[in-house]
């Protein structure tokens, strides 16, 4: 009896399913728990991979919740790459629908902020481009340019505070978490990605400046403090060249 | 076939499995390891910490590139773009050494994060060497192929490992990384002898060798089944069969693995140490 890569992959990810016939222990016998460490490897593995991915989710849910959890999510969206360090991109659709998760409807953004942060830490380097480029410019010129952010740069909305909730759960006597939307601008200046909270404001601003559009084109909301954006962007190194 | 034009070739002293959390140990280290190994997907991402502290190693230590997803031992065709990123990273770090495993990951583009075994038949002997000679190929170096951990057999395969192992290595020119923990575990599973093994494994091809710890369970059947887990302190069963080896295979690379319950850095650098001591022919 062959035994075909699709068989034993589906034995590997469905503990209902018997071992492929065909494997065998030293005997001859028909494997089943020497085939159950493949499948206890896999799962470990996975899982591991994917509380690495989400510390601050396993802080919200608990260990024992988070391992269940992991242990369906796995079955369901195995990895598509054999880059571990990206594994789980799709947790927020999963945890929108993930029955014993609906009670905590934040969980969804908090994984898609924790994505962020794993994309941001292994974005490309960037050179920073320095301020007095910006000042140097007169004002229509500045108008009329685009600011090329770092590669780690990104912004996530949210309807939950999912700023104060991150913080509460990486940052030691951080205050309590209000119930309001909240908006964070991920940077990496060095090797560590920041957390910064914005207003939606300057997160309509800066998901532009991501896009390309021309500074004039991004300043659509008249709350927006453009100052104190730009020095935001500027102090975190994240402004790489204008053109 | 392929060129021989890359960087000298790993020194036969003991290295050890890179992890980040030793970075500064081994930096400031005054008897530093001969050698370092990494796991070429961590270092696959656009940039950042991981691949800067890469950089600043590859400065200091002659660097082996291991993978652990290529899926050599595949049904399928190889991934292509993993394969171009495998070769982004030997372009830039131009390391000492490459190596894979004889076991397979991926199947119908879903990535399994193991390495799982494949039986030893003509058709998976053809699909493997050809696998081998596109990779060596790509990269235009000779690869290292290590033999896996099993746990279990195949009632399909015709050949023996060491027999299946000759007969790629005489097809792709490849060489051998010979994983001494792995002999031991898979000899116990399947309950033949790791002496006889290593007699009969093609030790003229062998680059590099591996050591590492396992975890201990039973089967069904209550027979020792023993797992690769890269979790603990080498057991003396395989010092001893590392010595047995070395009589066959001369000094080589040889590389101490501890991937799980990762311990302090003087741990790892005392099992180093007593792998120097076998290198030089003192019984370890």
């Amino acid at each position: 009896m062959n035994v075909s890569q699709e068989a034993f992959q589906a034995g590997i990810l469905d503990p209902e399913r018997p071992a492929p016939t065909g494997l065998c222990n030293p005997d001859g016998a028909q494997a089943t728990k020497r085939f159950d460490v493949y499948r206890n490897n896999v799962a470990v593995s996975l899982s591991d991979a994917l509380e690495a991915a989400f510390p601050v989710i396993r802080k919200l849910v608990g260990d024992q919740f988070f391992r269940a959890m992991a242990g369906v999510y796995l079955r369901k969206h195995p990895p598509k790459s054999p880059l571990m360090m990206f594994y789980g991109e799709a947790m927020p659709q999963f945890l929108r629908r993930f029955g014993p998760a609906l009670s905590l409807p934040y969980l969804p953004d908090i994984a898609k902020l924790e994505l962020a942060m794993r994309r941001a830490y292994h974005a490309a380097d960037a050179q920073t481009l320095d301020p007095q480029a910006l000042g140097a410019l007169a004002p229509d010129a500045l108008l009329a340019s685009r600011l090329r952010l770092a590669p780690a740069v990104q912004v996530v909305k949210s309807d939950f505070p999912i700023h104060a909730i991150y913080l509460a759960n990486t940052v030691p006597e951080s205050p309590k978490p209000v119930m309001q939307p909240e908006c964070v601008l991920i940077t990496r200046a060095g090797f560590d990605p920041q957390v910064h909270l914005i207003d939606a404001a300057a997160a309509k601003c800066i998901s532009a400046l991501i896009d390309g559009a021309p500074l004039a084109e991004t300043l659509t909301d008249e709350t927006l403090e453009l100052g104190a954006t730009l020095a935001l962007l500027l102090g975190q190194s994240a402004v790489t060249d204008i053109y | 076939m392929f060129d021989q034009s890359h960087d000298a070739p790993l020194p036969a002293l003991p290295g050890v499995g890179y992890k980040p959390q030793h970075y500064a140990d081994i930096i400031k280290d005054p008897d530093p390891v001969g050698w370092l190994e990494i796991h070429a997907e961590n270092y696959m991402g656009d940039g950042g910490r991981p691949i800067a502290q890469l950089r600043h190693l590859a400065e200091r230590f002659p660097i082996s590139v291991h993978g652990v997803g290529l899926s050599i031992g595949s049904e399928g065709d190889l991934d292509p773009d993993h394969l171009a990123r495998l070769k982004h990273i030997d372009d830039w770090l131009n390391p000492a050494s490459f190596s894979e495993h004889l076991a397979w990951s991926t199947h119908d583009s879903h990535f399994l994060n193991d390495l799982l075994p494949l039986p030893y038949t003509e058709a998976t002997l053809a699909k493997v060497a050809s696998h081998i000679s596109q990779v060596q190929d790509t990269l235009g170096r000779q690869m290292l192929l290590e033999n896996p951990s099993s746990y279990l057999a195949f009632a399909e395969s015709t050949y023996s490992e060491p027999d299946f192992l000759r007969e790629i290595v005489k097809r792709t020119g490849c060489g051998l990384l010979l994983d001494v923990n792995n002999v031991f575990v898979s000899a116990t599973n399947l309950k033949t002898s790791p002496q006889a093994y290593i007699d009969a494994f093609p030790v003229d091809a062998v680059g590099e060798i591996h050591l590492g710890g396992h975890d201990e369970d039973e089967d069904e059947t209550g027979a020792p089944l023993l797992i690769d887990s890269h979790g603990k302190a080498i057991v003396d069963p395989v010092w001893a069969l590392l010595d047995y080896t070395l009589a066959r295979t001369g000094p080589k690379p040889l590389l101490i693995e501890w991937d799980n319950d990762v311990p302090e850095w003087g741990t790892l650098a005392d099992e180093a140490k007593r792998a120097a001591r076998a290198l030089s022919g003192i019984p370890a």
